[in-house]
Formats: C-alpha cells, structure tokens, sequence
C-alpha cells in the first residue's frame, strides 16, 4: 500500500483531487430541484461533472481525436490490445477472488497466449480464438461480496463513480500492472498513452450521447447505475423495486 | 386401382394443405425468442449485404429499421413508459408528438451503430418462463472479438397481431431505454410541462440532423 503515495506527482494530483472534492462539497449544500435517492450529492456531482466536461472538451478530447486521425490504426490496436493485455492480469487475480473459475481460466489463458505469440499483448490473437474477455476490477468484487454500490459519486477527471468503488479505486490503482513499473518516466508516459486510448476508444460512443441525451449528466448516472448493477449480477439482475405509476 | 390412386392422391392434398393451415398458425403464433432470433438474422443480413448502409447512408438505415424493426415494436408503450405520469395527462395530438420525436431521436442516433455490424453472431439465449405469459424477457448475445455484447429485449403478447409478440423495451450491456429516458423527461416535464418537453425533443433532433 505504501508506494501508492510514494511518487511524488501521484501525491500532487491526489492533494489536488481533495481539494476539488472539498470545493464541490461546498457546493453541495445547494439544493436541486428534483431529488433522486440514489444520488444525494447531486449538487456536487454536476458541478465535478462540468468541470469534467470541461476538462475534456478542452484538452482531452481534442487530443485523443488528434491521435485517432493521425496515428496508423495498426499502432492504434496494438497499443488498445496492449492496455487491455495489462487489464486481464488484474481481471484474473479479481475473478479468483470472485470464486469464478472459468472466467478466471479465460483470462489466463488470454494474457498468456497474448504476452507470448502476441507479441507481449500488441497482437490479440486469444480473441481471435474466440477466447472471451471478461474484465473485472476490485470494485466489481466488492459488489459480488454483496457490498452495495452506496450512493454515486462523480469522481475528479475520473467520471461516474458510487462510493463503492472509490473505497476500491486503492486497490485498483495497486493492482494496476503499470503502477508496478519501477521507472517514473516510463509509468508516466505509459499512463498519458492508456488515458489517450482509453478517450479515443470512447470518441464514437461520445458523439452517440451527445445525440441522444436530452441532460447529459442524468444520462451518464442512469446508464452508469444500471450497467453497474448489471455486471455485478452478471448480467441478470432482479427487478428493481419501481415506482408507483399513479 | 385407379381410384385408390385419386384417393391416395386427395388424402395427400388434404394433409398436405392441413400442413400449411398448421404452419399458417404456428407462424401466427411464433415463440418470442424465435422472433428475436428471425428478426436479428434478418437485420444483420440485411446489414451485410447492403453496400450503401454500411457507407454509413442514412436514410438507407432509417428504411431498414421502419420496414423491419418498428413493425416489431410497441413504440407508443415505449414512450408512454419513458414519459411516466404525465402521459396520462397529455393530450392525443401531445402524445402524438412525443412518439413522433422520440422515435426520430432513437432512430437517428442508433441507426449509427447498425451500421458497424461486419462479422458477429448473434446468440439467443434460451428462454426462461412460458410461452403462456403475458410479457417475456429473451437474452441475446452478440459475439466477434474480445468481450460479448449483452442485448436483451422485453415482448409483450398481442395475440393475432403481427407475429404474436412485440418489443416495448432493450437494454444493450445492462442498461434500459426506457430507463435511461426517465430522469432526463421528468426533469423536463417537471421544469417546462409536456409541451417542453416535445420542444427540448425537436430541438435535439434539428440539432442532430444538422450534423449530417
């Protein structure tokens, strides 16, 4: 747990994360119109969600836009498949604590055929072989433990978040196989890279909500809740307790 | 001899011609996940072979989703279920505009993502329940490279109508239409009344088909 505050930029962004959520918290004493009960820090949540918005509109969407244009798509899915490669080792280690063994077993397989005949993870030759992914992180244990979601929150440059995952956000980070890298330029310059591609996968699903959405924030907390809920059923989950329609 | 063979023969048209009443109304009445399964092998066919929707031509998807989707579809029951409480309230001529601009919205923006079917399957799982209840949930699942996609769709019966069964809601990945839709018409019924809210509609889709 200890190298999670070592680095010193990581320290930087977390003081400056805190103070962000302080400045919303403030906020957050003004009251909205129309209460929902699964978002009672709503006021703060909107004023962390433009500022996201802000953030991306600014910097981080015309940037991964710029690399989606210019980059050759082969480099593109190498460095996606790379990232991705990275993510099933900690999905592996989530779905064992899960007690899922297939899932597991799939995941495995996955990082080693992709670290060795992929080329380490540029080539996804497992998905090739029809070898499914299934990504899990610390939070989508904790929600399989049975620990509920709590109320959601909307994290500094992170986005849509539940307090759940941000006790796990931690752990996540640790388990991060990036985090592990011991060279600081190395890390850094790989974490801009996974954040570039992680925006750039996002550019077309972007301008679909941009379409449809009448308010982009309830959009993005109905749709996040729901899929949330959805994964830590496993796709199956029980009807939720509606509404009375008068 | 001769006349066993003209009975033989009217027996044959008549179980022949019973085989075809039988599959008249078996097709009448098709099980629900047996829809789904038609209905996305038909799309995705369509799909594959269509040169001009998967340029991206829009009116070429818009064709497709009204011929083979909507009639498919309970889209009223869908809107009213998005607009909630109110939809009781609004006038016919209201609720008439609130379907119109819902759909234009709908269609438009998820007509992008039909055009980028290449090479998936489409799975359906098997149903739960009976073919005897009123409303059903079917399970699908589209594969091709890395993760599954969850889509899943709930029908409504409608006995002698169209193919027996109806969609009135879809979820891709978990996530519910109507559901999504809820929050964000409330707000702006809330705000503006139902008349709002068919303005903030129109507006969107004028703003959309700006875009191109």
């Amino acid at each position: 747990m200890f190298s999670f505050y070592s680095s010193l930029g990581w320290r930087n962004s977390l003081v400056k994360v805190i103070a962000l959520v302080v400045l919303g918290l403030l906020q957050a004493c003004a009251a909205v119109p129309y209460p929902d009960k699964r978002d009672p820090l709503e006021s703060m949540n909107r004023g962390i969600f433009s500022f996201n918005d802000k953030v991306d509109r600014a910097v981080l969407k015309p940037v991964a836009t710029g690399y989606r244009d210019i980059t050759p798509q082969w480099a593109q899915t190498g460095v996606h498949n790379f990232f991705n490669n990275l993510e099933d080792v900690w999905s592996v280690v989530n779905n064992v604590l899960q007690l899922r063994g297939r899932e597991a077993g799939d995941n495995t397989g996955r990082v080693l055929i992709n670290s060795t005949i992929g080329f380490v993870g540029l080539v996804d030759v497992a998905s090739g072989l029809r070898i499914e992914r299934h990504p899990a992180n610390f939070g989508l244990t904790l929600g399989r433990w049975g620990v509920g979601a709590g109320p959601y929150i909307v994290l500094p440059l992170l986005g849509p978040s539940s307090l759940r995952e941000l006790v796990a956000l931690p752990i996540d980070y640790q388990g991060n196989v990036l985090n592990s890298v011991q060279d600081v330029g190395t890390r850094d310059g790989l974490s801009v890279l996974t954040l570039i591609d992680t925006r750039a996968s996002y550019l077309k699903a972007g301008a679909v909500v941009d379409g449809v959405a009448l308010d982009p924030y309830s959009f993005f907390r109905d749709a996040y809740l729901q899929r949330r809920r959805n994964q830590v059923y496993d796709g199956d989950p029980p009807d939720e307790e509606e509404a009375p329609f008068p | 001899m001769k006349r066993a063979f003209l009975r033989n023969g009217l027996i044959a048209v008549l179980a022949f011609a019973g085989l075809g009443l039988m599959a008249a109304a078996h097709a009448a009445d098709e099980a629900p996940d047996a829809l789904i399964q038609r209905l996305s092998a038909d799309v995705m066919e369509s799909i594959k072979n269509d040169k001009a929707i998967r340029a991206g031509d829009m009116a070429r998807v818009v064709a497709l989703v009204e011929l083979r989707i909507m009639p498919n579809v309970n889209f009223q029951r869908m809107t009213a279920s998005a607009v909630g409480p109110a939809w009781r309230q609004a006038t016919p001529l209201q609720q008439k505009r609130l379907q119109e601009e819902f759909k234009t919205l709908l269609v438009r923006t998820y007509a992008g993502a039909l055009a980028q079917v290449t090479d998936q399957t489409i799975t359906v799982r098997p149903l739960r329940g009976s073919q005897e209840d009123k409303e059903v949930l079917v399970r699908t699942e589209i594969k091709g490279g890395g993760e599954s996609i969850q889509l899943d769709y709930r029908l409504e019966k409608t006995p002698d109508q169209g193919a027996g069964w109806r969609i009135y809601n879809l979820n891709v990945l978990g996530v519910w239409l109507v559901e999504t839709y809820r929050s964000q018409f409330a707000q702006e019924i809330n705000a503006k009344g139902v008349d709002g809210l068919i303005a903030s509609l129109t507006e969107r889709n004028k703003a959309n088909s700006k875009k191109g």
